[in-house]
Formats: C-alpha cells, sequence, structure tokens
C-alpha cells in the first residue's frame, strides 16, 4: 500500500516536471515580456522581483505592423486548412470505405513526403513561384503550406474514419443519400471530434511555419513568424520586445485551441451499434 | 416477372468465390430465408441484391428489370443491418425521416409518414429520442422502421436479430413475419439459426461455399434434404448419421435418422450407452454413443427411465430413414423395404 502511494507520488512528480520543462521557455517568454531590455539580459536572471512593464507590448503594437501580419496569419493558415479539409475528407473517405489493396502503400507513400526537409525543394520551388507571380502572395504560401500538411491530415482523418463503423455509411446509401449527402449529413457529424482536432492541428502546424513564410513572403504577405522574426534582426536583439511579440502571437491558436477544446474532447456517444 | 431473380451470379473476393453462379427465385410477396454456416456467401448474396457489392457476372432482375449496375437507392429496396446501423447523432424521428428527406419529399409528408410507421411499431412515445437512449428491442425496431418509410419493393434482413437475447428475439420474430405479411413485401432474410429459418421463411435458401445446396419450403427440405450437408444443418437436434453395417443394410453409404424418430425400445437392434440427459421440461434430449462409435441424440419424453452410463436399446422405423450415397446426395426413400432392424 505504501509503496504503491509512494510510487503515485513520484509519477505525479515526474509528471509535473515534464510538463514544467515543456511550458518553461514559454513561461519564460512571458515573464521577459513584461521587462525591460535591460532586465531580460540581466545575470542572474530574475524571476519575480523586476518592474513590470507593458512598454514593450505597447512598442510592439505601435511600431510592428502587428495588425497587418495577423491578419496574414488567419488568411494564411485558415485558407490552408480549410484547403488540407477540403482535401483530406474525401482522400480519407476513400481510402477508410472503399479501401484497395494499394492503400496501405497510398498512405505509406503520402507519409514519406514527410521526409524531405523542405530545404532540399526550395531553390525549384521558389524559381517556379517566381515565374508564376506567387511569390509574396498570401495564396501561394497558403497553396504550399496545404501540401505540407495534407499528408498528416489525410492520415489522422483516415484512422478517424475507420472508427465509424461502414454500416451506418452503407444504411444512409441504401436511403438514397449521395455521396455528398452520405459524407455531410452522416459521416461528417459522427467524425467531428477527429475532423476538429486534425483542423486544430494542420491550423497550428501552419500558423506556426517559418521556413517558408520567411523566405516566400517580404512584405504583402508576411505573417506573425516574420513579424517575430523582425524583431532579432536590423536593430539588434531585442528580447523584451520579442518575447512581446513571441506572446502576441499564440494569443489567437491559444483561443483557438480553447474554443475547439468543447469539440475536441466531446465526442459522440455513440448508441447506433449493439 | 415480378420478385427478385439471380441469374449466374458471381462473386469473387481475390482467390475466394463468394459466390458461385447463382441462379435463384425469389417470389414477389414472400419470405425467403438465406441460411448456412458463417462464410457461406448468403450475406454477400444479400449485398450484392442490396448493391452494397458489385456483381462480376450474371443478372440481377427485380420486377423484371436488370439492376445489377444500379445504385442502391434506386433499386427500391430497404435493407435492416445487423448492427441497426441508426444514425446515432440524430433522433429516431430524424432516422426515421432520413430516406424521405433525402429525397426530398415535402415536411408534411414526411412528418405523416413517420407518425404512421412509429404508430405501427409502437415507437411514437420514443420519436425524439436519441438512438443511444433506447433499448436494444427499441432500436431493432426504429432500423425496421426505417426501412418501413420508403414503402420499398422489398426488405432485405441481415441477421437482424443476433444481437438481441432469446426471448426478444422469439418476439421480434413473430413481429417481423407478421409485418410482411400484413404489407404483403417481399422480403429476404440472412440468418445462420435454421430455427429462424423454419419458424419464418416460406422458401429457405440453403447456402454452403458461395453455392445453393437446397432452395424450398421448410418442410420439405426438412423432410427431404437434398443431401448430408442439410439435412445436419436443418432441424435442431441435428440429425443422427449411421454408416458402416446399417447402412450397408439399406444399400447405401449412409444412413441419418432425426432424434424424434430415433426411440428407446428393448428390443430395437441398435445398441448405445447413454452419456447425459438433457432435460427441457416438455421433453428430453439423451446424448448416446452408439457402440459403432457415433454420437447420437434422441427425444424423449418428459423424464425418461435412462441415467449415465445405461446401456440401451434403439429402433427407428424404415420410412424415416434418408439414405445418402458416398457423395453424400440424398437417395430416393425406402418406403417398400421391411423393417430389417
Amino acid at each position: 500500500m505504501r509503496t504503491r502511494r509512494t510510487n503515485r507520488a513520484i509519477v505525479t512528480l515526474l509528471a509535473w516536471g515534464a510538463s514544467l520543462a515543456i511550458a518553461f521557455p514559454l513561461l519564460w517568454a512571458l515573464l521577459t515580456s513584461f521587462k525591460t531590455e535591460l532586465e531580460a539580459v540581466a545575470f542572474p536572471p530574475r524571476f519575480l522581483s523586476f518592474d513590470w512593464t507593458l512598454a514593450n507590448y505597447r512598442n510592439v503594437l505601435a511600431d510592428g505592423d502587428y495588425f497587418h501580419a495577423l491578419i496574414n496569419s488567419v488568411v494564411i493558415a485558415g485558407g490552408s486548412s480549410a484547403l488540407v479539409l477540403a482535401l483530406a475528407v474525401p482522400a480519407a473517405w476513400s481510402m477508410a470505405f472503399a479501401p484497395t489493396r494499394r492503400t496501405r502503400g497510398i498512405l505509406l507513400w503520402m507519409l514519406s513526403t514527410k521526409m524531405l526537409p523542405p530545404v532540399g525543394v526550395f531553390i525549384p520551388i521558389f524559381l517556379f513561384y517566381r515565374d508564376w507571380g506567387l511569390l509574396d502572395s498570401r495564396f501561394g504560401i497558403a497553396l504550399l503550406l496545404a501540401a505540407g500538411n495534407l499528408p498528416i491530415a489525410a492520415w489522422m482523418l483516415f484512422s478517424n474514419f475507420r472508427e465509424v463503423p461502414g454500416e451506418i455509411l452503407e444504411a444512409a446509401r441504401m436511403d438514397g443519400a449521395s455521396l455528398w449527402q452520405e459524407v455531410v449529413t452522416v459521416l461528417a457529424p459522427l467524425a467531428l471530434p477527429g475532423i476538429a482536432s486534425t483542423f486544430f492541428l494542420v491550423f497550428t502546424l501552419a500558423w506556426n511555419e517559418s521556413f517558408w513564410t520567411l523566405n516566400l513572403a517580404t512584405t504583402e504577405a508576411t505573417p506573425l513568424t516574420a513579424f517575430i522574426a523582425a524583431f532579432s534582426s536590423p536593430q539588434g536583439l531585442f528580447w523584451a520586445r520579442l518575447s512581446a511579440a513571441s506572446i502576441l502571437s499564440i494569443i489567437p491558436v491559444l483561443l483557438i485551441g480553447w474554443l475547439c477544446q468543447r469539440q475536441l474532447v466531446r465526442g459522440l456517444t455513440f448508441g447506433a451499434v449493439k | 416477372m415480378s420478385g427478385i431473380v439471380l441469374e449466374g451470379v458471381t462473386k469473387r473476393f481475390g482467390d475466394h468465390l463468394a459466390a458461385d453462379t447463382i441462379d435463384l427465385a425469389i417470389p414477389d410477396g414472400g419470405f425467403t430465408v438465406f441460411v448456412g454456416p458463417s462464410g457461406c456467401g448468403k450475406t454477400t448474396l444479400l449485398r450484392l441484391i442490396a448493391g452494397l457489392e458489385d456483381i462480376d457476372s450474371g443478372r440481377l432482375l427485380i420486377d423484371g428489370m436488370d439492376m445489377a449496375r444500379t445504385s442502391p437507392a434506386a433499386r427500391g429496396l430497404a435493407m435492416v443491418f445487423q448492427s441497426y446501423a441508426l444514425y446515432p447523432h440524430m433522433s429516431v424521428r430524424a432516422n426515421l425521416g432520413f430516406a424521405l428527406k433525402v429525397a426530398r419529399r415535402p415536411g408534411a409528408e414526411i412528418a405523416e409518414r413517420v407518425e404512421q410507421v412509429a404508430a405501427m411499431l409502437n415507437l411514437a412515445p420514443y420519436l425524439d429520442r436519441r438512438p443511444a437512449a433506447l433499448s436494444g428491442g427499441q432500436r431493432q425496431r426504429v432500423a425496421i422502421g426505417r426501412a418501413l418509410v420508403r414503402e420499398p419493393r422489398a426488405f432485405l434482413f441481415d441477421e437482424p436479430l443476433s444481437n438481441l437475447d432469446a426471448e426478444l428475439r422469439a418476439q421480434m420474430r413473430f413481429e417481423i413475419r407478421r409485418l410482411q405479411q400484413q404489407l404483403g413485401i417481399t422480403a429476404v432474410y440472412v440468418t445462420h439459426d435454421q430455427a429462424e429459418a423454419m419458424t419464418m421463411a416460406d422458401q429457405i435458401v440453403v447456402f454452403r461455399d458461395g453455392r445453393v445446396e437446397q432452395t424450398g419450403a421448410p418442410l420439405d427440405i426438412y423432410r427431404h434434404p437434398a443431401n448430408r450437408f442439410v439435412a445436419g444443418f436443418i432441424g435442431s437436434p441435428r440429425m443422427n448419421f449411421l454408416g458402416g453395417a446399417i447402412a450397408d443394410d439399406y444399400g447405401c453409404a449412409a444412413i441419418g435418422v432425426r432424434p424424434e424418430h430415433l426411440m428407446l425400445d428393448p428390443a430395437g437392434a441398435l445398441a448405445a450407452t447413454v452419456q447425459t440427459v438433457e432435460h427441457l421440461g416438455s421433453e428430453s434430449l439423451i446424448h448416446l454413443r452408439a457402440q459403432s462409435g457415433e454420437d447420437l441424440i434422441a427425444r424423449g419424453t418428459q423424464d425418461p427411465d435412462v441415467r449415465p452410463d445405461d446401456i440401451v436399446r434403439l429402433r427407428f422405423a424404415p420410412n424415416a430413414v434418408h439414405r445418402f450415397d458416398a457423395d453424400d446426395r440424398a437417395m430416393p426413400a425406402t418406403d417398400a423395404r421391411q423393417e430389417v432392424i
């Protein structure tokens, strides 16, 4: 009994330790964002005993083009995620409910495209984008991020759809539902938690993607990633302001995550089968 | 010709022949039961009729029209699935009305049809519930109601009662049959339970390994099984088979005697050892082992005077004997033969 309790305490401690270690950079950035630039680089570092200030946020919002970048981020992440779902839902449907002998191979092949380092295709894509006039365009970046996230979304939705009993979809087919009606009125509501978490994942990935956004966007299409990066370059390194900019760019994703949370955890009470 | 007709229907899954050139007529307005052990192709054939699987070759005529390439919905058939396959995110009302809604029927008509069907199946009090809040029997009735709403040409049932307990199963068996007779709609019903087949069917189709073994009315099949497989599959407890010297007396490879025709009689020629006695209340089943080694079952009275390890003698009337040749095919009956044992 005693050893059991001790074990549990150890596990709890480990869990807390791990969570803290994971969250530490974020918490540190949060603290730094309220410091002055001098205190931000002070050594030994100060934890809570410093002059709390909102000046960094004021500066970031005043001289950086935060709202421009925010809108770009929303458009790029939202647009690419919508495109990903529009393609991944039908793809996952066909693999989950009409599999062929090659389905497994296709799944693996799709995932294998994620093993290619983006920088390996940077030059050709850059040249294509230059010729097609897609450089520094939100559409161009959204398209590229959608292509990059498609395999993950198709894979996630595939495993999610396989949990939905095929007989329910067959029942809809017998009832005369078109393929579109079958997907929209039967499959989507049943797979909603999975679709929501897939959307959230690809949205977050697109939101935080910085290789393509930094290299393909210069002024018009720059999202928050480029906005943050701007604080670490031309005028020198401003830790406090950089932290404030980072925190400001996290907030929208946190908000969406929090809004989706209900969907993510709700899950549907299945009562159709047995 | 009305009803459903299959001509040379074949379906393969890879190397597995799930339906092997099946010719079958399902009469209009009748209750046809597909029965056979699991994996015999009966469910595949039902899904081929429904259009949920594509036919490799052969013709499928529904009311005289070849519908082998028609979409499931356009065939005008309704299916009740083994798992019920209700839409879990919709109320009973929406489940029942779904087919009419996708067919864009007017709202008033949908409401009327749903009420009508709900009244027929005693579902009226549950119309606003979700499937999760219903009992197994109620879910089953919703599944049937969903098929009923569409006024289909035929009902297809895929082992619809296998998830219910014994009592409910017997009740639903009766209800489904009554409903089908009342509406006069053709029904095709798949089951592995020969008792369900016997009690419900106008016509039984016995399957094995993707082939039809025999087609006929329940009692015809019971009395005149076409081969040893059908003889053993239809009837419970199953038919007793004896080979060796007794079969030689009858001029065949094996004989079959149903448990009700095997009687305890001190003067009988067949000796056997009692294994156990199962008391069923109104009768009993005596499990025996013949001296030649075969396991046998005899139907006994309520309380037969035998104990395990007793050696008893058995008698059976020659006209109750089924004869089978070396290929397990049934041979003509032996009415003219004198009692030999």
